[in-house]
């Protein structure tokens, strides 16, 4: 033993590698500030750029990186000595949590069917329109377009970075069919659907013999040219401008409008643009879900288990007789047709479609939430895209903060500068996602939970 | 004839751009298998932070010595875009290593996204467009009905691109540092047991490719003489192409890569149409991955069990 008097000494050899420490990362925080925060550029009235020097900002990057390394430095060295290890939840959390997923399902379902009945009585009709809109429907797309991609991403281990491509094609077909051949929402759903999946089998096809990063990049590359056909080919697409007046569903034919035909008045209600949002709502919901059935129970098709088997090993299952370009194939085909339905009801909720609702953007988005949700796991997707976007969503409503940084200050400016951030900070803190372990499909006598780390992904 | 030899010098200059991104591209795939998603907003960056420079230095030189400046220019661009990619490697990519294979992947796409954004938030969305420099140009054939000509600007970048690449093929073939990062592409493991601090070459490996990134920058600025915040996605994608074209891990399949991919742009607008431009060079990356992995000049990947 060192002896107490050696304790303060330590105490204070740690404080100052901190400071150390601090001051470093603090010096290449000015570094880094020193151009492109130090000096704004600016058009004057003469249209020429000028510079503002804004050395507050600086000096105030700098300090807050100085004591937020100096405080993490500190942590990190307490934690040496063993003495805390914070965590986020107490240990057994997430077991507890699997084991009872059925009742937490059902739980979750409820909330979500009762969902705009609560915002209602919450916000009252006039504000329940935005939480409905902004938080339920919102979230509820990227979750169906999550459990999509995780079909492709999660279980059969194919990196599909342009999976907004056939978001666009159900979009644009729904769009198009509807507006030229006034087909119904109800008939061109699934035909969105089957559109999408024949463009997933058109472009899969040549290129799913390409292997993990080289796929990604190929399905980048083929979300890009598909964007970039709608953006130029305007007799087709309307080119930039977007295709707007696109018919809104209608409930079974009673179209949502404040004219005597219209869904209030038939069923005796007073008219309020509400009902169309709650009907939108309970759409996407039954979407979504459909999306997570249909993937729960093909991970017991003999389909799903071969995807599985992909995902862990190509040389074995190709040695042990299984087609993989088919099986391959099936599985960006099938995420391919859910991303066309979510494009289609896309389509239907705004009215409005444009390439710019396609950009690459969207898609990392999606394979964010697919991934840091923990793949292959419909929980982790559904928290991740609750997370994400939902907490973008809430940036919106931080008008409070005005009063703070002033009246210039724009919350909704940092949306996707702190969506980055996150993606890179949950990257680093779980690298396997939110929720890292998953349930054996396969089992002998009793289940026991995996940790993902046994999981291999995207190298199929 | 005269519209071929035209094409050719801007497709050549074009290319050269590419093919100084792509470098960056290849040289962090060959080191540590990964595709580096942030490396075209690294070259957005670096045109900002070369722009704002510009501006303090044309002021204080005055605008006479436009080509003294633009030295000055590239050497600060050099140096703090390499700051910025080494500070990413250190905070994105390094806790990550020995980690899965997407893991780093996906930190780089949330680093592009970060990016993109910060400079949106710190300068603003608007088109930044420089004082006009290096407006004049020489006649190189005096033809009635197309007179073919090389602009000042193209001649800066042709030379600056040769001029380092040819140091920068010294420093990798040549110098213990080079040696190192060799060995490191090789055999990560074998090379640390060898004594070669592994973390420290790849740190250097994302300064170096970001110093070419910031020539590549400040040669855009010169240019297009105009910079936006987006600009990053499409340059980075295109050089990613040629880097993938040339043969990924291969240096001078990196340069081949760019010029062919800037030919190919700049031929396909002249003789065919501006619009699909783009969807020519995503194509090729198609085309040139499904059949042609290897890339041209790379060595064809094999599979181990």
């Amino acid at each position: 033993m060192a002896g107490e008097a050696s304790i303060p000494a330590k105490r204070q050899a740690d404080m100052t590698r901190a400071l150390k420490e601090a001051a470093f990362a603090a010096l290449i925080t000015f570094g880094l500030c020193i151009p492109i925060i130090a000096w704004g550029t600016r058009q004057n009235l003469d249209n020429q750029l000028v510079l503002d020097p804004r050395w507050d900002a600086v000096a105030w990057a700098v300090a807050i990186v100085f004591v937020g390394r100096f405080l993490m430095a500190l942590r990190q060295q307490r934690r040496g000595e063993g003495k805390s290890i914070v965590r986020l939840l107490p240990h057994g959390t997430l077991g507890f949590f699997q084991r009872h997923s059925r009742i937490f399902s059902l739980f979750g379902l409820g909330f979500l069917l009762t969902f705009p009945i609560i915002a209602i009585n919450l916000a009252g009709w006039g504000g329940a329109l935005k939480w409905i809109d902004n938080f339920g429907v919102q979230i509820l797309i990227y979750v169906m377009l999550g459990w999509g991609l995780n079909i492709v991403v999660g279980l059969a281990g194919l990196l599909d970075l342009g999976y907004v491509a056939f978001y666009a094609v159900g979009a644009y077909s729904y769009a198009l069919l509807a507006k030229n051949f006034g087909l119904s929402f109800w008939v061109l759903l699934p035909l969105a659907g089957i559109l999408a999946a024949f463009w997933g089998i058109i472009l899969g096809f040549p290129v799913l013999r390409l292997r993990g990063d080289y796929l990604a990049i190929v399905t980048l590359a083929f979300g890009e040219i598909i964007r970039l056909v709608l953006v130029n080919w305007t007799d087709f697409s309307n080119g930039y401008a977007g295709i707007s007046g696109i018919p809104r569903p209608t409930f079974f034919g009673i179209p949502f409008t404040a004219a005597d035909d219209g869904f209030a008045a038939v069923f005796g209600l007073e008219f309020s643009p509400l009902y169309r949002t709650i009907f939108l709502y309970y759409v996407i919901l039954c979407l979504a879900l459909l999306t997570a059935y249909v993937s729960l129970r093909l991970r017991r098709l003999p389909v799903g288990r071969a995807w599985e088997a992909l995902r862990e090993d190509e040389i074995a299952c190709r040695s042990l007789g299984i087609n993989t370009t088919n099986t391959k194939l099936t599985a960006f085909s099938l995420g391919a047709m859910f991303g066309g339905f979510a494009g289609s009801f896309f389509a239907a909720r705004q009215g409005f479609i444009s390439p710019e609702s396609f950009v690459f953007m969207e898609s990392a988005v999606i394979l964010a939430i697919v991934v840091l949700g923990g793949m292959g796991s419909l929980w982790g997707c559904a928290i991740a895209a609750i997370a994400m976007i939902g907490g973008t969503e809430l940036l919106r409503e931080l008008d409070w903060m005005k009063q703070i940084f002033g009246p210039d200050f724009d919350p909704t400016k940092y949306r996707m500068l702190i969506f980055g951030f996150a993606m890179v900070v949950i990257m680093i803190w779980k690298p396997r996602g939110l929720i890292s372990t998953r349930e054996p499909t396969a089992f002998l006598k009793e289940k026991k939970a995996i940790s993902a780390d046994m999981v291999q992904e995207g190298h199929g | 004839m005269e519209v071929f030899v035209q094409q050719l010098i801007n497709g050549l200059t074009l290319g050269s751009i590419y093919g100084l991104i792509a470098i960056g591209y290849t040289m962090v795939f060959g080191i540590i298998g990964m595709v580096n998603f942030a490396h075209g907003d690294v070259f957005m960056l670096s045109a900002f932070i070369a722009l704002i420079f510009f501006m303090l230095i044309s002021a204080w030189l005055g605008a006479g010595l436009i080509v003294l400046s633009l030295f000055f220019v590239l050497i600060l661009a050099m140096f703090f875009t390499s700051l910025w990619n080494w500070t990413i490697e250190r905070v994105a990519y390094r806790p990550l290593r020995g980690s899965f294979r997407l893991a780093p992947l996906i930190s780089a796409i949330g680093m592009s996204i970060f990016l993109m954004n910060f400079v949106q938030v710190v300068q603003g969305p608007r088109n930044k467009p420089t004082p006009p420099m290096l407006n004049k140009s020489i006649l190189l054939i005096d033809s009635a009905t197309y007179p073919v000509s090389i602009s000042y600007k193209q001649i800066v970048i042709i030379v600056t691109t040769i001029v380092l690449l040819a140091a920068f093929w010294y420093l990798v073939q040549k110098t213990s540092l080079g040696r190192a990062q060799r060995a490191c592409e090789q055999d990560r493991k074998m090379a640390s047991l060898l004594g070669i601090d592994v973390d420290r070459t790849i740190s250097i490996t994302f300064v170096m490719g970001a110093a070419l990134a910031a020539v590549a920058g400040v040669m855009y600025l010169v240019l297009y003489g105009v910079v936006n915040f987006a600009d990053g996605f499409t340059p980075g994608v295109k050089a990613f192409t040629a880097a993938v074209l040339g043969g990924i891990g291969s240096l001078p399949g990196a340069v081949l890569g760019g010029l062919l991919i800037g030919l190919i742009e700049v031929m396909w607008s002249a003789y065919f149409t501006i619009d699909y431009k783009d969807v020519a060079a995503f194509c090729i990356l198609a085309v040139v991955l499904v059949f042609m992995p290897s890339g041209i000049l790379g060595r064809p990947e094999v599979e181990k069990v």
